[in-house]
């Protein structure tokens, strides 16, 4: 174990730059964070990811993003393990029925101001399993959506990128006004 | 002898079901096929509007059958009576389609929680009654007490509740209970064409869209009376061992992160990232979805593609040494896995426990090698398999494969044959069934095409439906505290058992 841990000493940090995104901001739509809360939050967001009928794809790329390459505290947003903890909800899935009363009551638990964002193709409008008996189709039919990431799963860098923008667009918006 | 083929001989065989026979029996051979379920293995049990079937696989014969029992008068005689591991396989049943296991003992119901609006959905479209609550299981002793953890869990997980009875410490009884991110798959599936039947069989389970995708591949391929070319079977491999490669990283990983050891987290997780750049890179995507299709893969494997994949082996295996060492070496980490949920070899047997969950246990079976397709028929690689039982056991039978699929990636890219990658598909019905081995277990579709070539029913089979139960076992006369290691050694799918 020393031997790794010094090596980690000695070499370079693992952790890249954000790429600029390939596809314009086409895969992130509507970030709605306002200046108010911007100031009062700062830089920094405690998120809450909650699975609302997934196939776990998305759990996989958002757990990606806790890795060395992306290291997604160093933006100063993290996940956290409450509702109650937490400024955002990530929510994916199609939200099926089953989980509709878990995902109310998450939103619920969660203090104000609090944004939700929904993940991936399958929140935004239940994606290919829209219509089925067992699914709402969407989180918007649950919950006012603040932000949505487009992708099957969306990767790390398109979460990545929706995350800042979430925090990024009032300060813009700040500069032009 | 060979009992599964004398089953099926005391039927009528099903034509145009490929490549394993399946016969249509009455009550008494059906009865019949249930008290032979200790020496075969339950491989699957699904229903229709009027009828049930039952997958059986003879691991020592390396054959699977599947012998199907008409229910006209909407019940069948209850194989969880008898045998455990079709309890909830059963509850599903009736909760979708409204037949009735007569004699089973446990009639509550498992995906349904209330609120689908519609009962039996793919069934007789009953109104729905009143929720109820859900009656957990009783444990009954002094000073018990009970801890309800779900759906909404603490980490970046699926959701799901567990019902805990505790002394102290010490778990008593674990019941899980499950269906919270059904999204009707089954249903979703009838009537749609292949492609879109392909789409949905890979959001299964997102972690193994390609062993889905491949098992839907096969047995719409079996339907048909075709065979994908042999160039295809070898990308799909390729694409397998990938899948099974990143998966296994990210567990051995997490396992140890669930013993708060946070630095094999963080290596591991950067490996695995390499994993799905490279596949990125190659297929386009990280998951690899939607590039296994009926009739072959939709993309091929060009020279710097395999040169990635090549360097990307050596590379793994490089960074992955010194991190066994770590595992080896580090007795504060061995102290948590070692003896920690211990799964008993008659228990995984009895249940069919696939992938590592049942390898750990002592039973010795793979898809891959037992009931064979290509292009693992032509390779050579080694099934480890340990009988401890506990979570060390599993963190080791990961380890070895993740060796063994680096072999044989490297395998099929030193022996790579020419050709197509993809074959025409004819339109015509029929019937397929596939047994493929995902980094979990083995995923089992069934598929019944119309003559224009849509689904008319498919019915897919997470290898989580047998092992959910065997967590409840494994965790028993465990701490509360290590019930997240034993979970994450499991590493069951909540979507691809709930579907």
């Amino acid at each position: 174990m020393r031997r790794l841990l010094f090596q980690g000493l000695l070499r370079p940090a693992l952790t890249e730059t954000l790429p600029e995104s390939s596809g314009g901001e086409s895969a992130i739509l509507g970030a709605k964070l306002d200046v108010a809360a911007q100031r009062r939050l700062g830089r920094s967001l405690s998120i809450r990811a909650i699975d609302a009928g997934s196939c776990n794809g998305c759990e996989l790329e958002i757990h990606a993003l806790n890795n060395a390459l992306y290291d997604l505290e160093r933006f100063g947003l993290k996940f956290v393990a409450s509702p109650r903890h937490a400024d955002v909800l990530f929510v994916t899935g199609p939200v099926t029925h089953n989980m509709r009363e878990a995902l109310e009551r998450t939103w619920r638990a969660t203090p104000d101001p609090k944004w939700v964002v929904a993940v991936g193709d399958c929140a935004i409008d239940g994606g290919l399993f829209a219509g089925s008996y067992a699914v709402l189709g969407g989180v918007a039919s649950v919950l006012p959506v603040d932000l949505a990431i487009r992708g099957c799963p969306p990767n790390p860098s398109d979460l990545l990128r929706g995350l800042l923008a979430l925090m990024e667009v009032p300060a813009a918006k700040d500069r032009s006004t | 002898m060979n009992m599964l083929a004398d089953l099926v001989a005391k039927g009528s065989r099903v034509d145009g079901h490929a490549p394993w026979p399946r016969a249509i029996v009455d009550t008494e051979t059906w009865c019949h096929a249930i008290e032979y379920l200790d020496a075969w293995t339950l491989s699957g049990l699904w229903g229709e509007a009027d009828s049930v079937h039952m997958a059986l696989l003879n691991q020592t014969a390396h054959q699977l059958a599947v012998i199907s029992l008409d229910c006209a008068a909407g019940t069948f005689p209850s194989v969880g009576a008898r045998h455990a591991p079709a309890i909830r396989l059963e509850r599903a049943i009736h909760d979708l389609f409204g037949l009735v296991p007569d004699g089973a003992a446990d009639t509550r119901a498992w995906l349904d929680h209330g609120r689908w609006g519609i009962r039996h959905p793919l069934g007789t479209r009953a109104k729905p009654p009143e929720p109820a609550p859900y009656p957990f299981l009783a444990a009954e002793g002094e000073s018990l007490h009970q801890i309800p953890v779900g759906p909404v869990h603490a980490g970046i997980i699926e959701p799901g509740h567990f019902r805990f009875t505790a002394n102290g410490e010490t778990v008593v009884r674990l019941e899980a209970r499950l269906g919270y991110v059904h999204k009707g798959v089954e249903a979703l599936m009838a009537g749609a064409d292949l492609d879109r039947a392909a789409k949905l069989a890979g959001r299964t389970s997102g972690d193994s869209t390609v062993a889905y995708q491949l098992a839907f591949a096969r047995a719409a391929e079996a339907a048909l009376g075709i065979e994908a070319p042999e160039r295809a079977h070898h990308v799909r491999g390729v694409m397998a061992e990938l899948e099974r490669l990143a998966n296994h990283l990210g567990d051995v990983g997490a396992i140890c992160n669930d013993a708060a050891f946070a630095l094999m987290l963080a290596h591991c997780a950067v490996l695995r990232e390499r994993v799905l750049r490279a596949a990125d890179a190659c297929f386009g995507h990280r998951l690899m979805r939607d590039v296994v299709i009926p009739g072959g893969v939709t993309v091929d494997l060009d020279t710097s593609a395999r040169e990635i994949l090549r360097t990307l082996a050596h590379t793994v295996r490089r960074q992955f040494a010194p991190l066994i060492e770590l595992y080896d070496n580090t007795a504060s980490l061995q102290d948590r896995t070692v003896g920690t949920g211990i799964l008993t070899p008659q228990l995984a047997r009895r249940f069919g426990a696939g992938g590592y969950i049942g390898r750990a246990s002592g039973r010795d079976f793979d898809a891959r090698r037992d009931l064979a397709y290509p292009p693992y028929d032509r390779l050579a690689f080694e099934v480890p398999v340990d009988d401890a039982g506990d979570v060390d056991a599993r963190v080791r039978i990961r380890i070895q494969e993740i060796d063994e699929s680096l072999k044989l990636i490297e395998q099929i890219l030193a022996e790579l044959p020419g050709g197509a990658i993809r074959t025409a598909l004819p339109v015509r019905a029929g019937e397929g069934i596939a047994l493929v081995e995902g980094f979990r277990g083995d995923v089992l579709i069934w598929l019944r095409l119309d003559e224009n070539q849509r689904v008319r029913r498919c019915h897919l089979r997470d290898p989580s439906w047998f092992q959910w139960p065997l967590l409840e076992a494994a965790i028993e006369n465990n701490i509360v505290a290590d019930f997240p290691l034993c979970n994450k050694s499991f590493n069951c799918s909540y979507s691809g058992h709930d579907l």
